[in-house]
């Protein structure tokens, strides 16, 4: 997940292997360097906790999204069958809520769905006109990179090269945005 | 990481200790002693009444509705048996059942504990023989539909609608089905118990294949018998009253507490110190199972109540008039307590990551699963045999604790005959290394 805002001078490493990559995180880290953000062309096991990224907020927003779903089913019902134009279906009150539960539960997916769309678009800073930020774009096809703010870090940038280096990096560029 | 856990010795015998066995003795002689003095109420006239106030006053013991038998006391009693024998054929089969499962997926991550579910399916003929004595001494109070007068057009008994079903409910084909379900259900479990207890002997990988083989014609029978049996179990109480969703809704709730008590297994012997290779991602995988089954099962409730509430049907509609608010209302609580436990409540505590990974929610949603699965088929089976004499008092509970503490003793007895991790199963690194 990038920021929308990435902007300024990033070191970026280049690795050829997704456990080297793993293991290296650890190492940057332990030498003090904040990792800004690691790209891989697919999931790596175990790389988020050795990041160190902060519990995800998408239940929350998943939530809401589903819980406004909920309510606008809840009034369109209600409004429609118990309050406009009231009808008696098979027997039961004009409006009885059971009844209406498949509604309710479809609409809450329906906006959960469309909703959790929208906040992939956001976050990753997609849309029809916006160029993605890249660090380099091998890493959708068979490379893993390793950027670091310069920006956020007191070490300088020369350090982090021999950093990255020394923990497997096969180069090292410098990206600026 | 995965890489660093430190994998400890896979020789690990599970034992039986006296401590458990007079444990679980004790539990049986409670249980014994409930059941008697429940009997006794039942007997002397004041059980049908202990826990609530019936709306029927003291008339209840009149004979009903015509149609219907005289009720005796014994009725309820072999109700309880009927109930927890069902109850516990389907934890027991539910064994075999993930096995099975698991084998046809080829899956690698539950071998690490598959000896707890491959323990359970030994109750079985246990549970095959209590089905059968409680047919053949209670079946005519149990089962409206075996009485001969419904299919005689002469008799004033006669019912066109079960006369109708008299081709699949009759007594010969029935036992002939009740038969064939343990038989089928306890051979195929033996094979492939008897393949994983060779395996541990000799290696290789013919018992795998032959294991998958054999899991995919169990799969393959339960799919019709997990289906049947719930008709000839529980359904065919209710004799006019049919449900389509029926099977899957037993199987539903069957499967369910069958994962709950192999949750409950596992986390309770990692906490006596077995199962050290267990970790953490294959408890949250449990967990997993546990939250996605009982949302399973509250969709085919619903689904099959929805269906009923929006039609409107008489016929159909009664079944849940009955549990609602028929017999005086006695049916309401459990009613509701079963959709507490079965679903509101697991589904509320198991929802995060950190709960499914944690000992003790664990425990928690599985004895809620267990004791909400009861009154599932508690609600399934007593309103059609007992009606307004049902309830919840010394007999139901002492009957559990029997039957609980027989499916106690046969686990423990089939987890101490077995080496507790399977060592020779080729999936073996797999589940030593599942990290989720």
């Amino acid at each position: 997940m990038s920021d929308a805002h990435d902007n300024g001078k990033f070191l970026v490493g280049i690795f050829d292997d997704d456990d080297v990559v793993l293991q290296a995180v650890k190492e940057v880290k332990k030498a003090g360097v904040r990792i800004h953000e690691v790209y891989s062309p697919f999931p790596i096991h175990g790389l988020d906790v050795a990041l160190g990224h902060p519990r995800t907020r998408l239940g929350i927003a998943a939530f809401l999204f589903g819980l406004s779903g909920t309510l606008t089913a809840l009034a369109l019902t209600f409004y429609t069958e118990g309050f406009d134009w009231p009808m008696i279906v098979g027997g039961k009150d004009s409006y009885s809520p059971i009844v209406y539960v498949p509604v309710i539960f479809e609409l809450t997916v329906l906006f959960c769905a469309l909703g959790m769309v929208g906040t992939f678009l956001v976050s990753n800073g997609l849309g029809p006109t916006v160029k993605p930020l890249m660090y380099d774009l091998r890493t959708t096809d068979n490379k893993f990179a390793m950027a670091i703010d310069l920006s956020k870090n007191n070490i300088g940038e020369g350090d982090i090269e021999q950093i990255l280096k020394k923990s497997g990096a096969a180069e090292v560029n410098v990206k600026q945005f | 990481m995965a890489s660093a856990h430190a994998i400890p010795s896979l020789d690990e015998e599970f034992e039986f200790t006296a401590e458990s066995k007079r444990r679980i003795m004790i539990s049986l002689g409670v249980g014994v002693a409930l059941v008697a003095i429940g009997a006794y109420l039942l007997a002397s006239g004041a059980g049908s009444h202990e826990t609530h106030v019936a709306a029927h006053g003291a008339g209840g013991h009149e004979a009903h509705e015509g149609a219907h038998h005289a009720y005796k006391w014994t009725n309820r009693l072999w109700a309880n048996v009927w109930l927890n024998a069902i109850y516990f054929t389907g934890a027991s089969v539910i064994g075999m059942f993930f096995m099975s499962y698991n084998y046809l997926a080829q899956a690698g991550w539950s071998v690490a504990f598959k000896r707890i579910p491959e323990a359970m399916p030994a109750y079985l003929p246990f549970m095959g023989v209590v089905v059968l004595a409680v047919f053949f001494i209670a079946g005519h109070d149990l089962f409206h539909w075996t009485h001969p007068g419904l299919y005689d057009k002469a008799s004033p008994e006669f019912d066109p609608i079960i006369n109708g079903k008299k081709g699949f409910l009759n007594t010969p084909f029935y036992l002939t089905r009740i038969i064939l379900y343990f038989a089928l259900w306890y051979g195929l479990w033996r094979m492939l118990r008897n393949f994983s207890l060779q395996e541990d002997l000799y290696g290789g990988t013919d018992y795998y294949e032959k294991s998958i083989k054999f899991g995919t014609a169990f799969l393959l029978v339960f799919g019709v018998t997990s289906s049947t049996s719930a008709w000839d179990f529980v359904m065919s109480i209710d004799t006019h009253w049919f449900s389509t969703m029926f099977g899957w809704y037993t199987l539903a709730s069957w499967h369910v507490t069958g994962l709950a008590i192999i949750t409950l297994t596992v986390v309770t012997l990692r906490e006596q110190g077995y199962l050290k290779w267990v970790n953490e991602s294959h408890l949250h995988d449990l967990g997993k199972f546990m939250f996605a089954f009982t949302i399973f099962w509250t969709y085919v409730w619903f689904a099959q109540f929805m269906l009923i509430y929006y039609a409107n049907l008489p016929e159909e509609t009664i079944y849940y008039r009955e549990r609602f608010s028929g017999y005086g209302g006695i049916y309401k609580a459990p009613f509701l307590v079963n959709l507490l436990l079965c679903f509101v409540f697991p589904f509320l505590i198991l929802m995060t990551r950190d709960a499914k990974r944690t000992n003790i929610i664990l425990k928690l949603a599985a004895w809620c699963i267990i004791v909400g699965h009861y009154f599932d088929f508690y609600n399934n089976i007593m309103p059609g045999t007992v009606g307004e004499h049902g309830g919840f008092g010394p007999l139901e509970f002492g009957m559990i604790l029997i039957f609980a503490s027989g499916f106690v003793w046969s686990l423990y007895s089939q987890l101490s005959k077995a080496n507790l991790i399977p060592k020779n199963h080729p999936m073996l690194e797999e589940t030593l290394h599942h990290d989720i």
